[in-house]
């Protein structure tokens, strides 16, 4: 398919967008200026940004543990973003989620999950009201490798194609579910495979590569828009980080492997075919760059001096009314 | 105690001790969960376990919690004595069928002919700005369902002695271990004891109050008592180590002392565990009773991420002071 540029440019921008904000984030969870931890996306981000490039603003997203890089690529919001991982009150999730659980609705994007496995059915529900609304909504399911071992997805996989629902699910295989390699939790190589056993298309793609994962997500999302039903797009990718933080690697995996994946940068590798084809000169990535840099330094910012949630919202937002008296207080 | 000093050690090092010498001393026990033996345990509990056992007897689980406690129901059923690792309470969520319907159930249902030796450990508490999904205390939820025995230790010494009762006991126990408790120190002598499982610990003996709780809310407690004393107040603290079975008698005996109770839980106050306290207390000792059971716990929310909330939410030992305060005559608080 000839891709016009501002859609290359735009798939090159999102994946900066990502990489940027979740270095500066890595950094600041390590200087402990970020409580808790931080999943980081740095390495996958031809993934989120490849399949949200194809995502209209109304469609559905669920994510996982690692979902920064979702959110950015459906278009989120850095101020907000990083307002929710200092615990802020300007954050997304006016400081009550945190990173594990980031959300924005009016995108639709349905939250990270710190239950691995916990978004696909959450997915299908989406695909479901998409279905009965009738405007041809998809919703995308991200889950990675060590999850495609949980029931709910493959629960969610079977119901999906059953009702023919719109969901594109999308396997982050990045070889590890924290620690375990792919090969010691399961005997398939390709999860894609897994998608015949419910009747529906299952195509592996190199997620290191952005149109790869452009073009592929392309055909599945229209096919669901279609009322073709759900298909399973697997793409093979890799974290650069350790499975929290910023911190290079351990014992785990081999400096080597490390190398040889760093070697095939997704960003990296797309920007100088970019330049290669006239669309986007060095330079002028470079300088994209640094203008997502100063965005990122902008919103980080932001959020460090907006201030703290009061205490007294502790309590609000359990339900949608206010808690009986009898259940509330400490 | 007769040596002079006993050795050091703190709770994660009591935990692996005691796994370690399970799985040594019983060829029927292994350690199964997420990351265990190559990455030795999300707190590193079973630390050199697979180097000295090897993959049979310490194994790495795919991220399935449902597959981990059915595969211990089947082979606890069928001979094996499997100690099996939910990495967070919260993640007991996703195999509740098979801790609830199965696991719980498979003795009874069979007129008694199944035995279930299967200890699920996990761990529990909040504090460590990790939000909702990794931050709860559902000790409450798990007792309240018979057949389970649910065990929730505070220090490394009852870690030790509690986690190689619960692995020889023929039942299955629901291990909680709280992960702020890991690096605390304390005695754990080298060689493996047990300790009985539902029974109680008086951490500090006292005359004027009771204050029962248990896991990392003991220290919460204890401190407590430090202040209150400081008031000429003395509280006796109850560790009651296992939930279920409960030790009704440690707990009366001192209600019968003090005639004041305080109970404190970490976690929601509203249908806690502590409510199960009280109501004992109300049904067994209440002619004894000088003021109302107050129960301390946290307030009826999820875990919140940012700090400034977590922080409002955890329950600590200034609310125990005030809670015991308030069960005392008014001239004593002043
Ligand atoms: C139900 C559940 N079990 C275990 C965990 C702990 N955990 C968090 S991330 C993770 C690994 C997930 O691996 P994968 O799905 O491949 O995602 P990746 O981290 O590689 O992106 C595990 C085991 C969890 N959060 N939820
Ligand atoms: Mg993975």
């Amino acid at each position: 398919m000839a891709v016009p540029p501002e859609v290359l440019l735009d798939l090159l921008v999102r994946m900066v967008r990502i990489r940027e904000f979740e270095e500066a984030g890595g950094r600041l969870m390590e200087q402990g200026k970020i409580p808790g931890a931080l999943h980081l996306y740095v390495g996958e981000e031809a993934v989120a940004a490849g399949v949200c490039a194809s995502l209209n603003r109304d469609d559905y997203l669920t994510s996982t543990h690692r979902g920064h890089g979702h959110l950015i690529a459906k278009g989120g919001d850095f101020k907000p973003m990083y307002a929710e991982l200092f615990g802020k009150a300007a954050g997304y999730c006016r400081g009550k989620g945190g990173s594990m659980h980031i959300a924005d609705l009016d995108l639709g994007m349905l939250g990270a999950n710190g239950i691995v496995g916990g978004g696909p059915p959450i997915a299908v529900g989406a695909a479901w009201t998409a279905k009965r609304r009738g405007r041809g909504q998809v919703a995308a399911c991200f889950f990675g490798d060590g999850a495609s071992n949980q029931g709910t997805v493959h629960e969610a996989m079977n119901m999906a194609a059953l009702w023919e629902l719109p969901v594109v699910f999308v396997c982050e295989n990045n070889l590890y579910g924290e620690y375990t390699r792919q090969d010691r939790h399961q005997t398939v190589a390709d999860v894609a495979e897994r998608a015949a056993s419910y009747g529906m298309p299952g195509v592996v793609v190199d997620g290191m590569d952005v149109m790869a994962v452009h073009e592929a997500t392309h055909e599945a999302v229209a096919r669901a828009r279609s009322g073709g039903g759900p298909s399973l797009l697997e793409a093979k990718t890799y974290r650069y980080f350790n499975h929290i933080g910023i911190s290079p690697t351990s014992s785990y995996r081999s400096e080597d492997e490390v190398a040889q994946w760093r070697a095939r940068d997704p960003i990296e590798t797309f920007r100088q075919v970019l330049a290669k084809d006239g669309v986007l000169s060095l330079e002028q990535s470079d300088a994209l760059r640094a203008r997502v840099r100063s965005e990122v330094e902008e919103a980080i910012h932001y959020a460090e001096e907006s201030p703290l949630p009061d205490p007294d919202t502790l309590l609000q937002d359990v339900y949608s009314e206010p808690a009986a008296s009898a259940t509330g207080g400490a | 105690m007769t040596t002079a000093a006993v050795r050091q050690a703190n709770y994660r090092e009591a935990i692996n001790e005691a796994l370690r010498g399970e799985i040594e001393r019983d060829p029927d026990v292994f350690l199964a969960g997420e990351d265990v033996a190559g990455h030795e345990g999300s707190f590193g509990a079973s630390a050199g376990l697979l180097a000295a056992f090897g993959p049979e007897r310490v194994v790495d689980t795919p991220i399935s919690e449902s597959g981990i406690i059915g595969m211990a129901v089947g082979a606890a059923a069928t001979g094996l004595r499997p100690v099996v690792e939910v990495m967070f309470i919260d993640f007991i969520g996703v195999c509740m069928d098979q801790v609830l319907n199965q696991l719980a159930k498979m003795k009874y249902m069979f007129g008694g002919k199944a035995r279930l030796p299967v200890v699920v450990r996990t761990t529990c508490g909040a504090g460590v700005r990790v939000a909702a999904q990794h931050s709860q205390s559902l000790e409450a939820m798990l007792c309240h369902i018979p057949g389970l025995k649910v065990v929730m230790p505070a220090t490394p010494y009852d870690a030790k002695g509690l986690l190689i009762s619960a692995i020889r006991d023929d039942n299955p126990v629901v291990f909680i271990e709280h992960k702020l408790l890991y690096r605390i120190q304390g005695e754990v002598p080298e060689e493996p004891y047990t300790l009985p499982l539902g029974v109680a610990e008086v951490r500090r003996p006292g005359t004027d109050l009771t204050i029962v709780s248990w896991s990392a809310m003991v220290h919460e407690a204890l401190a407590a008592a430090d202040e209150l004393a400081q008031r000429g107040i003395h509280a006796e603290v109850i560790d009651l180590r296992t939930l279920s079975p409960l030790d009704a008698h440690t707990v009366l005996t001192s209600v019968h002392k003090t005639h004041r109770v305080v109970v404190a839980h970490e976690a929601v106050k509203f249908g806690g565990f502590g409510g199960e306290v009280a109501a004992l207390i109300a049904e067994e000792a209440i002619d004894y009773l000088d003021a109302p059971v107050v129960r301390v716990g946290a307030p009826f929310s999820p875990v919140p991420f940012s700090p400034v909330l977590e922080d409002a939410w955890l329950p600590n030992r200034r609310q125990i002071v005030e809670a015991a305060l308030r069960t005392m005559p008014a001239r004593t608080g002043a």
